[in-house]
């Protein structure tokens, strides 16, 4: 630091000490197209001085041109940056501007409005600190305002600014006023935000944006700049535990192996005991590494190289973390997603993911749901598409170490990159891990049973149903079947008249041949299920072992065992086919309840007694056990 | 606890771009244009790496039109340790005898720069090149991408950039597709001349005030800084303190009249100052929209 000398000017050495400790604040403007966003930031531009004089001739030429405000200066124009967007007079990117105060640095992200520029909206947000949520005092709130500050507290940011522009279009009235904050504090109750400060303004002349007016003296709060100056908003990474995504394995020799990275959160003195992520392993730190010298203490934020005491692989993608809070391993987590790709989000995809510094593979193996980013509710999604929001189950080729976003955002962030077009198509924030490190199951993330039923937006299960000829199976599996599609899911019926015919046709109805016929049976269900289907199996069954056998083929809590559960003497007496006539008479062989044993299931899922149940309610029933166990949405 | 300065809040971000371009580029190269900002990346390429060399060279693409204590400063740097410097030359364009006064500066610009950039990312097969470029340059600027994706063709297409989510870079390309990386997007002009305060990093000295010969041309003063400027008639190279708060080809970079002889002098009168940065560079007042048609053609 010698090289140059130090000012001679008091003066200049105070303003240089304090724009050297001045604090960031990050914030992003969000609001609906022609709410004044854009008027607002070249305003907040031009009123700290980042405007120079050539600007300024050439904003009063441009304004002319193209602005909105007459001969006026339309401050609009020095935030609109490209000629395409010139042109169109929209807004089409996120586009960051700087400007700074006495008190602080700024840095804007100024996203579009428009309802289909989620993605941009959600781009801005990650990085800021706070929001400014325009909204136009002639409108009030709009259900882009619902969706915007949906959006920004999804990404965590929790101090809101509610700018009530265009005060001056509604005679600086206060009820307006008054009444949009109560419409929005309503809203916004249940978003988690720590504070949100509503500021009437008008950012065309400048009223309440960097000083106090006098035509809205019933407003006694600070003006937006002054109230930026000193809101305390910063994100609290600093009291969150230590995270330190290794970026790079530093080897200029045989003596020295450093890992270089960013510290993302909390802090880390020589001698720490940390732990590398996934493998577990444990050590301390020895060094802290900077070209200025080691540090006694390196914080949230700083870029540095740490060496360890002992010698532990370590490697780029790795996570050195606090050895007493240790960030959480895992290879399946539930996350929200916000898709940015105009080719929809498809479960059972490979997409590349970066989290942190590791890159790996993820499979969306369940989309659970999609959240309409307006009324927040949830709706049955099987897919994501451009700017739609939806839960699901995601799983990855291997493990890694990560945080819930809404502990520690920097390490429970990722995004989602096609891997053919390298386009980046969603971000994800992590919810909670689906399994933990200690009982690892890995799941291929080849196209498998969970991919299929992803894909179809479903749970896959066999639902057997089992019952005397004429008992009324196939009426009442064929009723569920319908409900089913209806909903939108993709099904299929196994019974007799199409196994036997074919598949079966070689079979008879002797003892053995009736275990040949449904471990066949069985075997196409389970080959179905594994296709991702709900398959209904509709079949006398009279034997235990054999629906035992079905049973044992498939997965814990994937084979309903459906009990039509009639007494021979009805089922005989209804006789739809004839069958039993014919049995008693002698000219069918082997006839369940006839001349053939029927076992009934000692502990089916569900019992359907139909003498009082008709079969649209036994299917009710159906369909309401289904949905309570999770297989199937709430209707 | 302690907190950061903005500036060592910048500089860290800055480095953890470096290293993500080191870690996940095949053959990067950080362009080097010897003036301020390029003095500043390449402190922070010694830092992020420290102790290390540098994972990457430098490149300079010499339009043979800069100013010679430049190039002077350029030899010296990288003659240091650690530093592989690259030069390169537009050759078709000299043998073509373009120039800035023959031919214009828009020609001049795009044949010994663009397309030098172009031929020499070519050559080395270089697949990310890092550049100093800033969001608070230009008004196009501000919605540039940390990781600005370019296509084989070395365009930049404002509709295909890759949104950027926290500080997760998306990086990868498909051959023959290129990356121009952009650690010091974030910072001001202010935040630059104060680190170099901070820092002592070293400048050209014609950053500094010093008597220098030159002519007011266009309400401008350019410097005469040897006899291949044509000077039209009644010009005649005067001595004035000047100053450049950028530099470029000399014919097309002008002159600020400045005692500033220091950088303190420099972040004093910056406080004080009143027309913008990129006034000084002549190629933008070409056209409306100037700097966006350069940017999709591949200057950066
Ligand atoms: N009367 C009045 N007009 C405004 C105010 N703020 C912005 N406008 C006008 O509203 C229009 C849209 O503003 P602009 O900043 O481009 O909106 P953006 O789309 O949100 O960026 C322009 O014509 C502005 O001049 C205000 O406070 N009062």
């Amino acid at each position: 630091m010698a090289a140059y000398p130090a000012p001679e000017n008091a003066r200049l050495e105070r303003f240089l000490n304090e724009q050297l400790h001045k604090s960031l604040l990050r914030f992003i403007t969000c609001g609906s197209v022609d709410d004044g966003k854009s008027t607002l930031i070249g305003r907040l531009l031009f009123e700290s001085k980042m405007i120079f004089d050539d600007q300024l001739a050439t904003l009063k030429s441009e304004s002319r041109r193209y602005g909105t405000q007459g001969d006026d200066i339309d401050y609009a124009l020095l935030v609109d940056g490209l000629a395409a967007e010139r042109e169109q007079g929209i807004t089409i990117d996120v586009a960051y501007r700087f400007f700074s105060t006495s008190a602080r640095k700024y840095i804007v992200a100024d996203t579009p409005g428009h309802e289909q520029y989620t993605r941009n909206m959600a781009t801005g947000a990650s990085t800021a600190d706070l929001a400014v949520v325009m909204i136009d005092a002639r409108k009030g709130v709009l259900t882009q305002t619902r969706r915007h500050s949906f959006i920004v507290s999804l990404l965590g940011i929790r101090h809101i600014v509610l700018c009530v522009n265009k005060m001056d279009l509604v005679g600086h009235d206060e009820a307006t006023f008054r009444r949009i904050v109560a419409d929005y504090a309503e809203f916004a109750a249940d978003l988690g935000f720590a504070s949100v400060e509503a500021i009437p303004v008008s950012a065309l002349r400048g009223d309440n944006v960097t000083a106090p007016s006098d035509r809205m003296p019933w407003y006694s709060g600070p003006a937006l700049l002054p109230y930026l100056d000193t809101v305390d908003a910063a994100r609290a990474t600093d009291a969150a535990p230590f995270r330190f995504p290794v970026q790079l394995v530093s080897r200029p020799d045989h003596a020295f192996r450093g890992f270089a990275g960013q510290i993302t959160s909390g802090s880390i003195r020589p001698g720490a005991a940390v732990r590398v992520l996934p493998s577990g392993r444990q050590s301390a730190i020895h060094r802290i590494v900077t070209m200025d010298g080691d540090l006694d203490e390196a914080v949230s934020g700083q870029s540095v190289t740490l060496t360890l005491r002992d010698e532990v692989d370590v490697s780029r993608g790795d996570m050195i973390v606090e050895d007493r809070a240790p960030a959480e391993v895992s290879d399946q987590f539930q996350a929200t997603l916000v898709w940015m790709s105009e080719q929809p989000m498809l479960p059972g995809r490979a997409y590349a993911m970066k989290l942190g510094t590791r890159e790996c593979q993820v499979q969306v193996t369940e989309p659970k749901y999609r959240i309409d980013v307006n009324t927040r509710a949830h709706e049955a999604a099987r897919t994501l598409a451009l700017n739609e929001i939806g839960v699901c189950n995601i799983s990855l080729d291997r493990m890694v170490a990560f945080d819930p976003y809404r502990d520690i955002a920097a390490t429970g962030g990722f995004i989602m990159i096609d891997r053919l077009t390298n386009e980046t198509v969603g971000l994800g924030l992590i919810d909670f891990a689906l399994r933990r490190a200690s009982n690892i199951h890995r799941q291929a993330l080849d196209v498998d049973k969970a991919a299929r039923a992803g894909l179809k937006a479903q749970k896959p299960v066999i639902l057997w149903f089992t019952g005397l000829s004429g008992s009324g199976k196939s009426t009442i599996a064929n009723i569920v079947e319908r409900r089913l599609t209806a909903m939108g899911k993709h099904t299929y019926t196994l019974d007799g008249d199409n196994v036997r015919h074919g598949l079966n046709r070689d079979l008879g109805f002797t003892d053995a041949d009736r275990v040949e016929n449904i471990r066949r049976v069985g075997e196409v269900a389970r080959l179905m299920l594994d296709a991702g289907l709900i398959v209904l199996v509709s079949f006398i069954s009279p034997f235990r072992a054999e629906r035992r056998m079905a049973r044992a083929m498939v997965e814990d809590g994937e084979f309903w065992e459906i009990h039509v559960d009639t007494p021979l003497a009805i089922a005989e007496a209804r006789d739809v086919k004839g069958l039993y006539k014919k049995a008693r008479a002698g000219k069918l062989r082997n006839f369940t309840g006839i001349d053939s044993p029927y076992e009934p299931p000692r502990d089916p899922e569900i019992r359907l007694d139909t003498v009082s149940l008709s079969p649209d309610a036994a299917a009710d029933l159906i369909i309401a056990r289904l949905t309570h166990a999770g297989l199937i949405e709430e209707a | 606890m302690q907190t950061l300065t903005h500036l060592e809040r910048l500089e860290a971000e800055s480095i953890h771009i470096l290293r993500e371009v080191a870690a996940t580029a095949q053959n990067p190269v950080m362009m080097y244009s010897i003036g301020k900002d390029s003095s500043v990346m390449l402190h922070l390429a010694r830092k992020a790496f420290f102790p290390g060399p540098l994972p990457f060279p430098l490149l300079h693409i010499d339009t043979l039109w800069k100013f010679r204590e430049m190039i002077a400063f350029r030899d010296a740097v990288a003659a240091s340790p650690g530093i592989r410097l690259l030069v390169h030359t537009n050759q078709e364009g000299v043998a073509a005898g373009v120039n800035p006064f023959a031919s214009g500066s828009s020609v001049h610009t795009d044949v010994m720069k663009t397309q030098a950039l172009k031929q020499a990312l070519d050559l080395h097969r270089f697949d990310v090149a890092i550049g100093g470029a800033r969001r608070d340059e230009e008004k196009s600027r501000a919605k540039e991408r940390v990781f600005s994706f370019r296509t084989a063709q070395h365009r930049w297409d404002p509709k295909a950039q890759r949104p950027e989510l926290w500080s997760l870079y998306n990086t990868r390309i498909r051959p023959g597709e290129t990356i121009r990386a952009f650690p010091i997007s974030n910072w001001t002009e202010l935040d630059i001349w104060q680190y170099i305060y901070q820092e002592g990093i070293d400048l050209v000295p014609l950053y500094f005030a010093a008597d220098r010969p030159v002519v007011a041309r266009g309400g401008q003063w350019l410097m005469v800084d040897d006899d291949r400027m044509p000077l039209e008639p009644g010009e005649t190279p005067q001595m004035r303190r000047v100053r450049f708060r950028t530099l470029g080809c000399y014919p097309l970079t002008a002159a600020l009249e400045s005692p500033a002889g220091s950088v303190a002098d420099i972040i004093e009168e910056m406080l004080i100052t009143t027309t913008s940065e990129r006034q000084g560079r002549l190629i933008d007042s070409d056209a409306p929209a100037s700097m966006e048609m350069k940017k999709q053609e591949g200057y950066f």
